[in-house]
């Protein structure tokens, strides 16, 4: 299946948000699309209908500098600031959320927490080889009982000598069945959150995949297990202090995905505008029924209040002031404003829409996981609620 | 060995075309503008590739005004070592581009000069042929493959119904054509290091206007499509003879 309208795909800049962009940040975003044009687009829809993944991608976004670019670069990070790092998961999601969660999970919830919290020596260990993608990494935080609250976690950890024994399941975990290492979240004996480093080689350590799902199938995802894994002092995150550490790393992945959001909500307009000016009914082009244009207009519109949004929280958080309840804002409406596009441009698109001929239902089932991920729509319009309330109605 | 290769810009390839003043001049408002193809992903490349494996430079030079520096730098990620961009405007014809692209080329002193065979935009094919007479040296037109021992090149043209093998020794002038070599997609590293690379500014020497375009034209507009009901046989014949004259 080849979706038609991909290679002639060019983005939509309708408030000429490029005139605020570096040239260095153009210049990223086409090798991006380039890469994506040449290297993904034509297997995505096969990939996605097969659900298989290419543990190979991996490697090929190490390549391409897609994994850790806001990582500094004496640690084989790209040391790139996140409004680039916006721009590259916004060109990965145009392609799939699936490639895009991959290059996600690695940079914000592997390398970003080791950066942020780890010793000198894990940094210097683990980030060069995540950085090419010859390690994978996963995140375990989401529990089977605990995933809005993850302070309810049932993960433990008991002090011995020489480190921990750690217990317990992750759930939902992008690329856990082939991880090289977990970044884990589990409470030690004062209930205190603590992050471990888990390697793939320890004793009472697995991973099974999770079967059949409906959407992310570009992307593998399965559990974490932990019976009695022993974990070495030097595994433990020095300073990673308590649930702020884990929701420092969603953050930044969050302020990611709002990107993406946009990428996968462009790649639907494309397709729609394009089909809409190309078929005939009554004779006339579909971009000829104002009910047609009712839908690109708003979908151009609600694209462009999203890219605002997303960069002015990238100049926040570049300049050190973003707050998480703004991030979620941006995640939330980004995602929400997705989904809606994908849905409504597959009705211009008709039967034809069905097919994988053109990329809106999978944009919608992928969306409908990233909805869900990274804090749950309902969470985050509840963390807006509470920030301008100031009272938790959790 | 000094490798020269010559970059031109040309439209992305989705733009819409459109001429202004009596449709004598290209309309530029709104355009993207990449590397064109034949010079970035064959000439480029294959000069990069000799480079790694033999040693030696790749200079690439631009006539142009200063909004091309971002589409240099382009090749600078890619690979080549430095830039030379010679501030001419869009208005030089042909022999004004390649009168200056070969003052750079003879005060380089480079080994071998490398371009695509032509542009995507206007398709001359014009410049390669100019360079290397006014440089006095041979030149290898429609390349396909360009193997390097130590001063002597092998060289594959593709002519009509076959392949025609060159052999040659530096300095000459060759023109590339798709089979060179294969895209090479700049990474971040790339485009991080471009930053810092050298990016020469030279003045354009003026030189006479040789041609001059009088008049673009559009292809004429596409038709509408004819549907023809599937028992309607003779009506899709008669159309086909009379009409689309193509049995």
């Amino acid at each position: 299946m080849l979706n038609i309208y991909a290679q002639t795909y060019s983005g939509f800049d309708y408030a000429m948000i490029d005139e605020l962009l570096t040239e260095e940040q153009i210049n990223i975003r086409q090798s991006i699309r380039a890469w994506i044009n040449r290297d993904i687009i034509s297997h995505i829809e096969d990939w996605a209908q097969n659900a298989t993944f290419h543990p190979e991608i991996m490697q090929q976004l190490g390549q391409m500098g897609c994994l850790g670019p806001h990582i500094p670069k004496e640690y084989g990070g790209g040391g790139l600031d996140t409004i680039t790092y916006g721009i590259i998961m916004q060109e990965l999601e145009r392609a799939d959320s699936g490639i895009r969660s991959c290059a996600s999970v690695q940079s914000s919830l592997v390398m970003y927490p080791i950066w942020k919290f780890g010793s000198e020596q894990q940094k210097q260990k683990f980030l060069p080889l995540l950085s090419t993608g010859e390690y994978i990494g996963s995140f375990g935080l989401t529990e089977p009982n605990h995933g809005s609250n993850p302070n309810g976690m049932e993960c433990r950890v008991k002090k011995v000598q020489g480190g921990y024994l750690l217990n317990g399941n992750k759930m939902w975990i992008t690329n856990s069945p082939i991880c090289h290492l977990a970044v884990v979240w589990a409470k030690d004996e004062n209930n205190y959150v603590i992050g471990l480093i888990v390697e793939r080689a320890m004793q009472g350590f697995s991973t099974p995949t999770i079967h059949e799902k409906w959407s992310l199938r570009t992307s593998i995802t399965g559990e974490l297990v932990f019976q009695d894994v022993f974990i070495p002092e030097e595994n433990i995150l020095p300073n990673a202090k308590g649930l702020k550490a884990p929701l420092s790393c969603l953050s930044s992945a969050r302020y990611g995905i709002s990107w993406g959001a946009i990428g996968a909500a462009m790649d639907c307009l494309h397709s729609a505008l394009e089909y809409s000016k190309d078929r005939y009914q009554f004779d006339k082009p579909l971009a000829a029924f104002q009910l047609t244009q009712k839908r690109l207009a708003e979908f151009i519109t609600e694209i462009t209040q999203a890219q605002l949004l997303s960069f002015r929280i990238g100049q926040l958080i570049n300049s050190g002031k973003a707050t998480p309840a703004q991030i979620s804002m941006a995640k939330r409406n980004n995602v929400e404003m997705a989904l809606r596009i994908a849905r409504e441009s597959r009705q211009i698109c008709g039967a034809m829409g069905i097919t994988g001929a053109f990329p809106m239902m999978r944009h919608a089932m992928n969306l409908e996981s990233v909805i869900t991920y990274e804090g749950t729509h309902e969470v985050h319009l509840l963390i807006t609620g509470m920030d301008i309330t100031g009272i938790n109605a959790f | 060995m000094k490798f020269l290769v010559c970059i031109s810009l040309v439209p992305d390839t989705t733009t819409k075309i459109s001429f202004v003043d009596n449709d004598t001049k290209f309309n530029n408002d709104k355009v993207q503008w990449i590397l064109n193809p034949y010079d970035e992903w064959y000439a480029l490349v294959r000069a990069l590739e000799l480079k790694e494996a033999n040693g030696g430079t790749v200079t690439v030079v631009n006539v142009g005004p200063a909004a091309n520096d971002q589409v240099i730098r382009k090749a600078l990620a890619i690979g080549a070592d430095d830039a030379i961009r010679i501030d001419g405007s869009d208005d030089l014809d042909s022999y004004g581009i390649a009168a200056n692209i070969a003052a750079v080329a003879k005060e380089g002193a480079y080994d071998l000069v490398l371009l695509g065979k032509e542009t995507i935009s206007y398709n001359g094919s014009n410049i390669g042929g100019m360079v290397a007479e006014i440089l006095g040296q041979p030149f290898i037109s429609y390349a396909t493959s360009l193997d390097l021992n130590g001063n002597t090149a092998k060289i594959s043209r593709e002519i009509e119904g076959g392949k025609e093998i060159v052999e040659a020794n530096a300095p000459f002038v060759l023109s590339a054509a798709k089979g060179m070599a294969e895209q090479r997609i700049p990474n971040m590293k790339g485009i991080m290091q471009a930053k810092t690379k050298p990016l020469k500014v030279v003045p354009a020497t003026a030189t006479p206007t040789l041609t001059s375009t009088v008049k673009y034209e559009l292809p004429p507009a596409k038709a509408a499509v004819k549907l023809i009901s599937p028992d309607n046989v003779e009506e899709l014949v008669t159309l086909l003879h009379n009409e689309a004259k193509v049995i």
